[in-house]
């Protein structure tokens, strides 16, 4: 395994009993990146980042993190690690200055920095003016600045994030991914899971995952043109109708509604796909007008993790 | 080394500031020591005085009377009844309205002169054993009368009470209560302490930390071993101005034994936190250990009356060692030296705890 890579695995997998929540993946994470994990709730994502900072045991497969062989030496790791929990774990009893305070002794950072090192934090994730109130009482946005200061304090060479972002507004989501290109322009990998698209869009680096299995990999630029479908956008009068027809075609792969307008998602090889689209609706008797347009994130998303196969997904009652 | 020290400081101190914080647990810490040495010492009372009692008085002489008279001045019983017939004494002590029933026969004077044969007759209530006990007490008084030749037979043996020779129930309450707080203390607030921040998620990420886990079990117990301490402190003094419990041995000796007693607890209740997986099912546990911990250490019993399997249980029982160094050291001035067969034990407890908390407890999720 080569030095340039952050995280290297090979076969990781895990079991839950006869429930296979990772199986088999394969990564190779440069340094300086951050780097997403896009998954439904309950694809593996979250197994996948415990077991790459040994908070669980692989049930078989090799993984090496920052060097460090994974589980063996996942004590040497935690020295360089941050790691912010998908709720929030830091004490809601302790004020933001103690929480803070309470890191910098469990990380044993150096005494003359500590002070230092907590008071730029707290300037810096705008906790200042909230220094002695408990993280009980504060807003989501706030615990998730504690959380990320916290995080970060020991300067990690490796940062992973457990869907941080979750319980947050869109402008505190803005900032808080500020604050991790900040981080990453300065060296320090991140690993991110996440099942938002526009949260998964920002990332250098995205792995998908689906049951499992690491179904795509990628940058989103190159995982959206590298899409293995045409999208299709309808403007009908009826979208609901329209919506019922085309599911009935077998080169339709998905077909989603948004607002008036539908998205459809067709086989890679449909001939002629808009004029195509356009004749199956007019046999529904529906008037339409219909233009392809470039793929976002949710169609690469929608299009590996729906679909396997031909295998057709039973549209939603 | 240092950075060990740092991080069980750190797990130490924020510990203490949570419960600063959590006024019901800092409430219990000196509340329950007071709560219970007023409860304890003032409601168990083994010395029985003031016992209703019904007298049948078939005899209606002046010796029957003088022993009634005499019943009542020992403030045994207060006789609360008198009825005409041995079935209407019966009636009441089946009621429940006497515990003591004393039936005079017709024929009273001729018997307690000639002897030979009881001259009177006791019913007790046998359903409470501690009645039995004080009416036995009863029965043994000798009837002094003027007009009776001197007592026929010497008693064979002459008591003498050492250490509490007023028959003080405090007095032997008030030391082993110290070991009773601590365990149902100590044991609790060790037992949730870990299980606490696995609930609270708060060990998803402190898992992820460089601290180790003799470091975070070391830093958690470090602030209940000075609240222990308080704790003792607490029922020393409070036994000393309520119920004027001496201490006659070395105040070192009486402060060390605690120390191993609260780590031995400490151990256990550690142990309980890695085990269990809710904050309920700590205290649930906490209870399972604290029942027999009461029952036989001792406390409530005299273990040499108990029978052999129990003894042996018992032993295993922290509890049950330090009531003994406690009474030795208190109340009879003995110095731990001599005490040695009940260190040991409390220290293999604490050792064989600590080790299997630390080994029983992972630092990963599964």
């Amino acid at each position: 395994m080569s030095a340039d890579y952050a995280i290297e695995t090979r076969g990781l997998t895990r079991r839950f009993g006869s429930f296979t929540a990772v199986d088999g993946v394969d990564l190779a994470i440069p340094r300086g990146r951050i780097y997403g994990f896009l998954g439904p709730n309950g694809s593996g994502k979250s197994t996948t980042i415990r077991m790459l900072c040994g908070l669980l045991e692989p049930s078989s497969g090799e993984a090496q993190v920052l060097g460090y062989e994974m589980p063996r030496e996942a004590e040497a790791l935690r020295r360089k690690l941050g790691y912010m929990t998908q709720n929030f774990s830091l004490y809601t009893d302790l004020t933001v200055r103690e929480n803070l305070e309470f890191m910098a002794e469990i990380f044993a950072l150096p005494r003359r920095q500590c002070a230092i090192r907590i008071r730029d934090a707290m300037q810096h994730y705008f906790l200042a003016d909230i220094a002695k109130q408990r993280a009980g009482t504060m807003s989501g946005g706030q615990k998730q600045r504690l959380a990320l200061a916290a995080a970060t304090l020991h300067a990690p060479e490796l940062l992973c994030l457990d869907e941080p972002t979750s319980a947050v507004d869109p402008q505190s989501r803005r900032d808080f991914w500020d604050r991790l290109f900040e981080l990453a322009a300065a060296g320090t990998t991140i690993l991110i899971s996440t099942h938002l698209m526009d949260e998964a869009e920002r990332c250098h680096g995205l792995a998908i995952i689906s049951r499992g299995k690491l179904v795509a990999e990628g940058t989103p630029m190159a995982l959206m043109q590298g899409i293995d479908a045409l999208v299709l956008e309808i403007e009908t009068a009826d979208p609901q109708k329209a919506s019922i027809a085309l599911r009935g075609e077998a080169y339709v792969k998905n077909v989603t509604q948004l607002g008036t307008r539908l998205h459809a998602l067709l086989k890679r090889d449909t001939a002629t796909p808009v004029e195509r689209l356009t004749e199956t609706l007019r046999q529904a008797g529906l008037k339409a007008e219909v233009r392809e347009i470039p793929a976002n994130l949710e169609d690469v998303f929608v299009t590996v993790t729906s679909f396997e196969g031909d295998e057709r997904v039973a549209p939603r009652a | 080394m240092l950075d060990s020290l740092r991080r069980i400081h750190a797990v130490a101190g924020k510990e203490v500031r949570q419960l600063l914080r959590d006024r019901l647990t800092f409430g219990m810490i000196v509340g329950l020591p007071l709560l219970q040495i007023v409860l304890f010492g003032y409601a168990i009372n083994t010395d029985v005085r003031h016992l209703k009692a019904g007298v049948a008085d078939m005899a209606h002489t002046q010796l029957s009377r003088t022993l009634v008279a005499q019943a009542q001045a020992s403030q045994v019983v207060d006789i609360a009844a008198v009825t005409p017939s041995a079935p209407a004494l019966e009636k009441l002590l089946n009621d429940g309205r006497i515990s003591v029933g004393i039936y005079i026969p017709p024929d009273f004077d001729r018997r307690a002169s000639t002897g030979g044969q009881p001259a009177a007759q006791l019913m007790v209530d046998g359903s409470d054993p501690t009645l039995l006990g004080v009416a036995q007490g009863l029965a043994a008084m000798p009837l002094l009368s003027r007009d009776l030749a001197p007592p026929a037979a010497v008693p064979l043996f002459e008591l003498r009470n050492y250490y509490n020779p007023e028959r003080r129930s405090a007095v032997d309450i008030v030391p082993a209560l110290i070991g009773v707080i601590l365990t149902l203390t100590m044991v609790l607030f060790t037992a949730v302490a870990i299980v606490r921040e696995r609930e609270r998620g708060n060990l998803e990420l402190l898992i992820t930390t460089p601290v180790r886990t003799l470091e975070l079990m070391a830093g958690k117990i470090e602030p209940y071993i000075i609240i222990g301490l308080t704790q003792v402190t607490i029922v020393l003094v409070a036994g000393e101005l309520l119920f004027k419990v001496p201490v006659r041995g070395s105040l070192v000796d009486l402060y060390l034994a605690s120390l191993l007693f609260i780590a031995a607890s400490l151990g256990l209740g550690l142990l309980i936190s890695t085990v269990a997986r809710t904050q309920f099912q700590a205290m649930q546990l906490t209870v399972f250990t604290f029942l027999p911990s009461i029952l036989l250490s001792g406390f409530m019993f005299p273990f040499d009356g108990m029978p052999r399997f129990a003894q042996e249980l018992g032993e295993l029982l922290p509890l049950t060692h330090f009531i003994r160094l406690v009474r030795g050291i208190q109340l009879r001035g003995a110095d731990l030296n001599g005490l040695l067969p009940d260190v040991w034990p409390l220290l293999v407890f604490f050792g064989l705890t600590m080790t299997l908390a630390v080994l029983k407890f992972h630092k990963r999720l599964d």
